[in-house]
């Protein structure tokens, strides 16, 4: 007779969930820039202003997570903003094409470079930290050369008809912007890919050993070219919001953003090694970060004193995330 | 033929190609004096700089590990160095000693953490990355109110670290040259070279070799991190001020060169000429673009390429030495 | 040496089967019979082409020359996909399986059950648990009760089972098992033995690889010594004594005389192997 048995153990099953430490985290430091920050950081401009942070950083750390649980990294996303605001700007505000056409080029443009980020990665033996620094530079250097040439300048300017607007760059109450439910739209998407569906097992499965992955009959390079595909597209879908709600896009790029979302990810639970996270503790992450940031303004400490509390941070959550791994493992042999 | 193969199983083989790839593709596309290039020292003085920083971050790459602290490690020495000497005017020396301290701190802060914990070093260099670049910060704008601070070294700081040569060519090449051969020296030659080959083929058997794999760890991250605030010191001193920001772009620009010179990603392969030339490379593409009729706006592409073909061919090479073994194996056998 | 016992086919042939890659030559004229409800002990030394012979069985490579029959039938092999759909189940030495997976998903990956329809199937999380619990109970491993655990927190010997339980589940029909106890301790390699002799029970054709000479006498029924790329020795149990075999396995003089034989015919018959002995 199968003796099958199903742990109700309540709190015991929680903590070992791998989103228990970066909840643990998050609360915390909500906590901590609370306590310092008062009454407006618990209100609606604290609020506020932490969430568009996380809404920004965290659509694109969303899918550069995915991507780490299975093993790889993109480098290239902090290239892939710039160059799809661009894109639109260039489309819409110099060339003055309707607006739907700049935000499908700009999508069209992360599409591309994630396409190429994960054809090369699966076909040559290059690790995906280089070969997306590559793509990185390949991007910034096509887009500023482009920019230029086509537009005389670093910067491109456009008007956004209300409905655009309205869409992608409203903000209620004048405080939160709609990025913030986008973000949330996301979260439940990749939350059902990753966690609920098959493909999501396959995610997990190439992350943690690739040859099995691949034995088992996982279309392992597909996969990873639908991952590269899926960060791309994340990157230029906050170009394209960010272009809309401030109505201009710049050259400049900004390789901190790589390093912000990969924080995020990593203090949220995911290993960097591969095979093992959740979206649950990557959102917490996201939120953790962003509390942090923005807290710090809050709180009348200097500000940098917030990178100092973000660097402990993260070195913190990565030591508490391997502790509640270990525990999760050790409960197993246990029995 | 023997002689190509030999050639092309070296790290360095895939650097000397794309220096002569790049050189020949200014040339053709963008007309330029090779002449003048050569004598130019805008790339030269570029590559030294970076060369110092890229040298230790490659010892730590062929080691098993990554230190992108470095990025904040720059400007940490340039600020300490003004700061003290500078700002606070305590003697020269005292400045310098503060700039190469902190490196020793920071270095020994991140090796220490990376042996002790299970945490990757990308991580925890990413960790101090941020903390520092907090720190610097911190510090300037509290101690002297400004996120620059100037410094007005003397006449032997000058000459040994600041000045020009020839009006054009800084000092700082000297030293990168000396600092290559001596750690070309150590890796090749010595058994600490060995031993760093061994921690990045496979740590766990370095240690059951006896090979005293956390003292070596500490040690690549503390030169490397003080090998950043030295050129930071330098600048500081040629320059006479100190910035709080400009290091990031040392990160990826670093790791190219090392990449491009033929070290492995994952540890245990790796030459410092090859190190060396791939600095130069990098260099070349990165300013040589300015002596051509190519608009420079499209440098960052190029050096995109650049980076993939080299990394491509150096993959080509590896598995081409990797295959000659076993096939000179299997005729012995 | 034809086996003249068993009247029905073969489960998995390779007849005359060679493997070059470019240059060079790794398998030469290799001729094996896996039989249903048997196990087949495969030694050799580092370099004799074991892992190549493996990848050929299990449908990663594809032979350069020679044949390979499935039931006796002519069969090509596409790819290991093909393989394990025709039945060639592969087990590696460190389980292939996911270590910060839990049993349920690592045992149903590469083909989840889903409830649902259309693009909302949902991965059916409670069947592939109950499912892979009772699959690896029924093999005998009783300790192993709730599919949530990760299978990191499995001993060495357990994961080997699991590995071995879900081939079976899947209709494995040839079971290729590639040193599946060299890592493991004593006790625990018992229990992966006993699990082998129950796949071999159910019917399955089993290929055994290792260098443990308990272990395969053990277990096996049937041995052959690979040297070189080549068939050096074919025997069942019984026809060598235990030193005999021990003395193939530990390279001694039955072995040099053995390579100093194949290598004299090498190179008087143009690189063909000799015939088993």
């Amino acid at each position: 007779m199968t003796v099958l048995t199903t742990h109700k153990g309540g709190f015991g099953r929680l903590a070992r969930r791998p989103e228990a430490g970066s909840f643990l985290g998050m609360i915390v430091v909500y906590i901590f820039f609370a306590a310092l920050g008062g009454q407006n950081f618990v209100g609606s401009p604290g609020w506020s202003s932490w969430l568009n942070m996380a809404a920004e950083i965290g659509t694109i750390a969303l899918p550069v997570g995915l991507l780490m649980i299975a093993g790889f990294l993109d480098i290239s996303v902090g290239a892939v903003l710039p160059a799809s605001s661009l894109t639109v700007a260039i489309i819409s505000g110099h060339f003055e094409l309707p607006l739907y056409l700049g935000v499908a080029g700009g999508l069209a443009v992360g599409l591309l470079v994630g396409f190429v980020n994960g054809f090369l990665v699966t076909r040559t033996t290059i690790p995906s930290l280089i070969l997306t620094i590559g793509t990185m530079f390949g991007v910034m250097g096509l887009t500023l050369g482009l920019t230029i040439l086509i537009a005389g300048s670093t910067g491109v300017f456009i008007v956004p008809d209300t409905l655009s607007h309205a869409i992608f760059g409203a903000a209620l109450g004048g405080m939160f912007q709609i990025g913030i439910f986008w973000w949330l739209g996301f979260v439940a998407l990749i939350y059902g890919m990753l966690h609920l569906s098959p493909w999501g097992n396959w995610v997990f499965a190439l992350g943690g050993d690739k040859e099995s992955a691949r034995n088992a009959g996982i279309p392992t390079r597909a996969l990873t070219i639908q991952l590269y595909m899926l960060s791309g597209f994340a990157a230029a879908f906050v170009g394209v919001t960010q272009v809309i709600t401030f109505g201009s896009a710049q050259v400049a790029a900004g390789s901190s953003f790589i390093f912000n979302a990969i924080m995020c990810v990593v203090i949220g639970g995911v290993t960097l090694t591969g095979g093992a996270g959740s979206v649950i503790g990557i959102v917490f992450g996201t939120i953790t970060f962003a509390i942090v940031n923005q807290g710090i303004f809050f709180s009348g400490l200097d500000p940098n004193f917030g990178s100092i509390i973000i660097g402990a941070l993260l070195l913190t959550a990565v030591l508490s995330n391997d502790t509640f791994r270990a525990m999760a493992l050790r409960y197993s042999a246990r029995k | 033929m023997e002689l190509i193969k030999a050639f092309l199983r070296r790290p360095a083989a895939a650097s000397i190609l794309s220096l002569i790839g790049v050189l020949a593709f200014y040339v053709v596309f963008g007309g330029v004096d090779l002449f003048k290039l050569a004598k130019a020292a805008s790339w030269v003085n570029f590559a030294a700089n970076l060369g110092i920083v890229a040298i230790p971050v490659g010892l730590l790459m062929i080691a098993g590990e990554m230190d992108i602290s470095i990025g904040a490690m720059i400007p940490a020495g340039s600020i300490t160095t003004a700061i003290l000497s500078g700002y606070y005017g305590l003697p020269m020396w005292v400045g310098m000693a503060g700039a190469l301290a902190l490196g020793v701190l920071v270095g020994t802060v991140n090796g220490l953490l990376t042996v002790r914990t299970t945490v990757p070093s990308l991580i925890v260099t990413l960790g101090t990355l941020v903390g520092m670049q907090g720190i610097v910060l911190a510090a300037a704008v509290l101690l002297t109110g400004n996120a620059s601070v100037t410094l007005a070294a003397p006449d032997w700081a000058k000459f040994v670290f600041g000045q020009l040569i020839g009006g054009s060519h800084q000092v700082i090449i000297l030293w990168w040259l000396g600092l290559a051969a001596i750690f070309a020296f150590v890796l090749h030659k010595t058994r600490y070279g060995n031993w760093i080959f061994a921690l990045g083929g496979d740590k766990v058997s370095a240690r059951n070799a006896g090979i005293p794999t956390e003292r070596l760890t500490i040690t690549l991250f503390i030169l490397s991190a003080t090998a950043a605030s030295f050129v930071g010191m330098c600048q500081a001193i040629q320059f006479n001020s100190a910035q709080v920001s400009g290091g990031m772009g040392y990160i990826f620009n670093a790791i190219c060169c090392v990449v491009v010179g033929g070290v492995i990603l994952t540890g245990g392969f790796g030459s410092v000429i090859g190190i060396f030339m791939g600095t130069i490379t990098f260099a070349v593409v990165a300013q040589g673009i300015y002596f051509t009729q190519i608009d420079r706006n499209w440098s960052n592409l190029i050096i995109g390429a650049m980076l993939l073909i080299a990394v491509a061919m150096n993959e080509s090479f590896r598995k081409l030495a990797l295959s000659q073994v076993r096939r000179t194996a299997k005729k012995e056998a | 040496m034809p086996d003249k016992l068993s009247p029905k086919p073969a489960v998995l042939e390779l007849q005359s089967v060679d493997k070059s890659f470019g240059p060079i030559d790794v398998l030469h004229d290799i001729s094996l019979k896996v039989q249903a409800g048997e196990v087949l002990c495969l030694l050799g030394d580092n370099g004799a082409g074991k892992s190549t012979l493996i990848k050929t069985l299990a449908g990663v490579y594809q032979p350069t020359r020679g044949k390979i029959l499935m039931d006796g039938v002519e069969t090509r092999l596409a790819g290991p996909r093909d393989a394990s759909n025709r039945g060639i189940a592969t087990v590696h030495q460190f389980g292939g399986t996911f270590p910060l997976m839990s049993i349920g998903r690592s045992f149903f990956v590469g083909v989840e059950p889903t409830k649902g329809w259309g693009p909302f199937k949902v991965f059916d999380r409670k069947k592939a648990n109950e499912v892979a619990v009772k699959a690896v109970q029924d093999f005998g491993i009783t300790r192993i009760t709730d599919g949530e655990r990760l299978v990191g927190g499995l001993s060495g010997g357990e994961r080997q089972s699991l590995a071995i339980a879900r081939a079976v589940y899947f209709g494995a029909r040839v079971l290729i098992l590639d040193e599946p106890t060299a890592a493991l301790g004593v006790k625990q390699a018992a229990h992966v033995l006993r699990i082998v002799n129950e796949a071999k029970r159910r019917g399955l054709a089993v290929v055994f690889i290792t260098h443990q000479v308990m272990h395969a006498m053990a277990v096996g029924d049937h041995f052959a010594v690979l040297i070189r790329g080549a068939i050096a020795a074919d025997f069942r149990k019984g026809e060598r004594t235990r030193e005999e075999i021990t003395d193939l396995m530990a390279g001694g003089e039955t072995m040099s005389t053995l390579e100093a034989s194949i290598e004299g015919y090498m190179a008087t018959h143009d690189g063909h192997a000799p015939p088993a002995a």
